[in-house]
């Protein structure tokens, strides 16, 4: 609870509910099996932290995806312990077979397992706004200098700077997919449909999904077919 | 109405999106470019712009795009769009996960994704590539100009710096400042 005061919030009432909240804990210890199922307590002053700390996270973390991950945990896990150690690796398997960005994902999920989908709704809000309002002002920033020499300039470097970022995430994306023949195929296949023959993503990834899912469960059968004959 | 229109086509680069950042390029040029909302060009800077300021690509994407087609209330159709596949996704999941994680069938559908999502970002270098070096299209005059191999040189300066892991937004003030430099220098 130390730490709990270091936060941005030093109101009285802070730290008042945050010593009721620890009280509370330490009356009904975690002896249950499932200490995963744990439920913070659900008064207003936590969902108005889970805004506030979500607003947080969206506005220092850049870059998002991976990048948020180690801030998440530590406002989320140690400073509130709102969830637990075992359930950041839970999320992050979670959000990485979930379509949308991984820190949507994530603020959703600790938001719901926080406070229901209330929290789920505030946490997420909290996550969007500060990039919402500051790309809504740079937008006419952008508008309004775009076409200075100086700005068309730096954009024309940027714009070789912003290849050299895409062709170093492909390399880490390509180091991390299990190697495979069948992988190598797939991307392959992908690559070439949509840089040379222009079928729109969407439809690649929908074929992709569905060869994964039946080569999963012909794999499944095979193996069901071997431990029969043993 | 385009404010309904926003809001459905963030809704499916939302729900499209696996893993999010570059990946998502190949789709949102399907998407966004096609409908005459961004150039390529246009793109492309706002992937540096993105990468300099807080927040994830997709909200920030959907945030400029909203906002230059439709105001505020186009940025609110396209942001929320954009979020609402994976609250509601995230919200059915949580209450399933451990059948969710568990389900061959999810594993399998990830099996699939994982690689094409690699491709995406391949394809996604050739496009940007093509912005990049040649925004008037690959032509001999376009070889004869100094500005391609300026281009090649930045390109080729700022991979190394960024498989030496130098922060994205190093990489972006640094581009910048030699793009004004040179820019000035040989008055392109």
């Amino acid at each position: 609870m130390q730490e709990e005061k270091k936060t941005i919030q030093p109101s009285e009432g802070d730290t008042t509910l945050g010593k009721i909240t620890e009280a509370e804990a330490e009356q009904n210890p975690q002896t249950t099996v499932d200490a995963k199922k744990k439920k913070p307590k659900r008064d207003k002053r936590t969902l108005l932290q889970l805004f506030l700390t979500f607003f947080k996270i969206g506005l220092f973390t850049f870059g998002g995806g991976y990048a948020m991950i180690p801030i998440i945990q530590r406002e989320t896990v140690e400073k509130r312990g709102w969830i637990t150690e075992d359930d950041i690796v839970e999320i992050l398997a979670i959000a990485e077979s979930t379509p949308g960005p991984i820190s949507v994902n994530t603020a959703t999920f600790v938001g719901y397992r926080t406070w229901g989908v209330l929290g789920a709704f505030l946490a997420t809000l909290g996550l969007v706004l500060p990039s919402f309002g500051i790309i809504f002002g740079l937008f006419f920033v952008y508008e309004t200098f775009n076409e200075l020499a100086v700005v068309r300039y730096a954009f024309w470097g940027i714009r070789a700077g912003v290849l050299a970022l895409i062709v170093k995430a492909f390399w880490t994306m390509l180091r991390k997919c299990p190697r495979k023949v069948a992988n190598y195929l797939i991307a392959l296949v992908a690559f070439v449909l949509v840089a040379f023959v222009g079928i729109n993503a969407v439809f690649v990834l929908l074929g992709s999904a569905i060869v994964g899912l039946v080569y999963s469960i012909i794999a499944t059968k095979a193996m069901r077919k071997k431990e029969g004959k043993k | 109405m385009i404010y309904l229109e926003l809001f459905l086509t963030f809704f499916k680069i939302g729900l499209f999106t696996f893993g999010g950042g570059y990946a998502m390029l190949p789709l949102v040029q399907a998407e966004v470019a096609t409908l005459g909302w961004l150039d390529e060009a246009t793109l492309v800077n706002f992937v540096a712009i993105s990468e300099s300021t807080p927040g994830p690509f997709a909200i920030n994407l959907a945030t400029f795009v909203g906002t230059q087609v439709g105001g505020i209330l186009g940025a609110v159709c396209a942001t929320v769009g954009v979020i609402l596949p994976s609250f509601i996704v995230i919200l059915i999941v949580a209450k399933v996960y451990d059948k969710f994680r568990k389900s061959r069938a999810v594993m399998g559908v990830m099996e699939g994704l994982k690689p094409a999502t690699v491709g995406l970002i391949a394809a996604a270098v050739i496009s940007v590539g093509q912005t990049a070096l040649f925004p008037g299209g690959i032509s001999l005059e376009a070889l004869a100009s100094p500005a391609i191999y300026i281009s090649l040189a930045i390109f080729a300066l700022m991979t190394v710096l960024a498989f030496k892991k130098v922060h994205p937004i190093i990489i972006v003030v640094i581009s910048a400042v030699v793009g004004i430099g040179v820019g000035f220098a040989l008055g392109l």
